[in-house]
């Protein structure tokens, strides 16, 4: 399995035993179910659905329905794809667990970063400013400053970093170190912090 | 959620229940473990307990300060690492406030701390 769907649950920090103090964050790593098991004859690709979290039935549209159905699982909330070349090993409607990593991996999880709404540049882009605080200036603080040249080129070129919405983006953070993982709860304690709020889903990479 | 979080956090608690009480204004003797190369050693840090910050979080920390050879000296111990071998209460003392900054401008006499008087007995 290349991966499994999880939930973010929240951080804490941990002491290593030569006395570092190492902040980490839990994940509730699984129960996923395979949903769907994609083969080069049938789909040209290889690759294994997976589904995490439960969802009511009446809150599943008929299509969904049919998918699950199909599956024999109850419906799920969060549905991933992960592409893999070994599909034999996986049966439809089997589960998934946190088994998968073991302490000392390195993993890569995937998340949805907090929404920060409208944010100008000095947020957005790590832009310092213009000019300081005396020597007679005041309103521009903040702003992004020049934007280009006059009058060549008489525009303003494609992907100037401007202010806009921030935050609400797809985020990997790789080679977080998994420090602990407690079977019986599914949880799995990677070190580092995660992208997204308490409760997300993330999608943990081997 | 934070029952998930607790399970994770279940050791430092223990740890944390493992020392004494101490509040600042108490003299404890801190018993620091020292690695040198492959040896570990034992190293007695005494002095008086200026504040405790983060209580009840796995961050937690205490400083302790003391004067040796006239000169002022503080360290912030976290209180779950695993360096700490060892807190002994040496004195417990009476003191009116959490953070005792006000004792650095002091010196000598003036930065005694009155003992508490604690009912053994009927703490047990």
């Amino acid at each position: 399995m290349p991966g499994i769907i999880g939930k973010k649950i929240g951080m804490t920090s941990l002491f290593t035993p030569d006395g570092k103090n190492v902040p980490c964050t839990l994940i509730q790593a699984g129960p996923c179910v395979v949903t769907q098991v994609k083969t080069l004859e049938n789909d040209g690709y290889t690759a294994v659905q997976l589904g995490y979290g439960d969802k009511k039935a009446k809150n599943t549209n008929k299509p969904l329905a049919g998918h699950f159905a199909k599956a024999g699982v109850t419906p799920r909330k969060k549905l991933v794809e992960f592409r893999t070349d070994d599909v034999a090993s996986y049966t439809l409607g089997a589960e998934v667990n946190a088994e998968y990593f073991v302490e000392g991996d390195f993993v890569d999880v995937v998340g949805t970063s907090k929404g920060k709404g409208f944010q100008g540049v000095v947020k957005r882009h790590n832009f310092a400013g213009v000019g300081g605080q005396t020597h007679g200036q005041h309103n521009r603080g903040r702003h992004p400053g020049s934007i280009g040249a006059c009058s060549w080129p008489s525009r303003v070129f494609k992907g100037m970093r401007m202010a806009g919405r921030m935050g609400g983006d797809r985020v990997k953070v790789q080679n977080l170190k998994v420090m602990r993982v407690m079977l019986e709860h599914n949880l799995i304690l990677v070190s580092g912090s995660v992208p997204g709020a308490k409760n997300g889903y993330v999608i943990l990479e081997k | 959620m934070s029952q998930l979080i607790d399970l994770i956090n279940q050791e430092s608690k223990e740890r944390r229940a493992s020392f004494p009480e101490f509040a600042a204004g108490d003299t404890v003797n801190v018993h620091v473990k020292i690695r040198e190369g492959n040896k570990e050693r034992i190293q007695q840090f005494q002095g008086v307990v200026i504040q405790r910050r983060n209580a009840n979080t796995n961050g937690e920390t205490f400083t302790v300060r003391k004067v040796s050879n006239q000169i002022g000296t503080e360290r912030i111990f976290p209180i779950i690492s695993p360096n700490i071998d060892k807190i002994e209460v040496v004195r417990r003392g009476k003191v009116r406030r959490a953070r005792l900054f006000y004792l650095r401008g002091l010196s000598g006499k003036a930065s005694r701390i009155k003992e508490k008087r604690v009912n053994v007995a009927a703490k047990a």
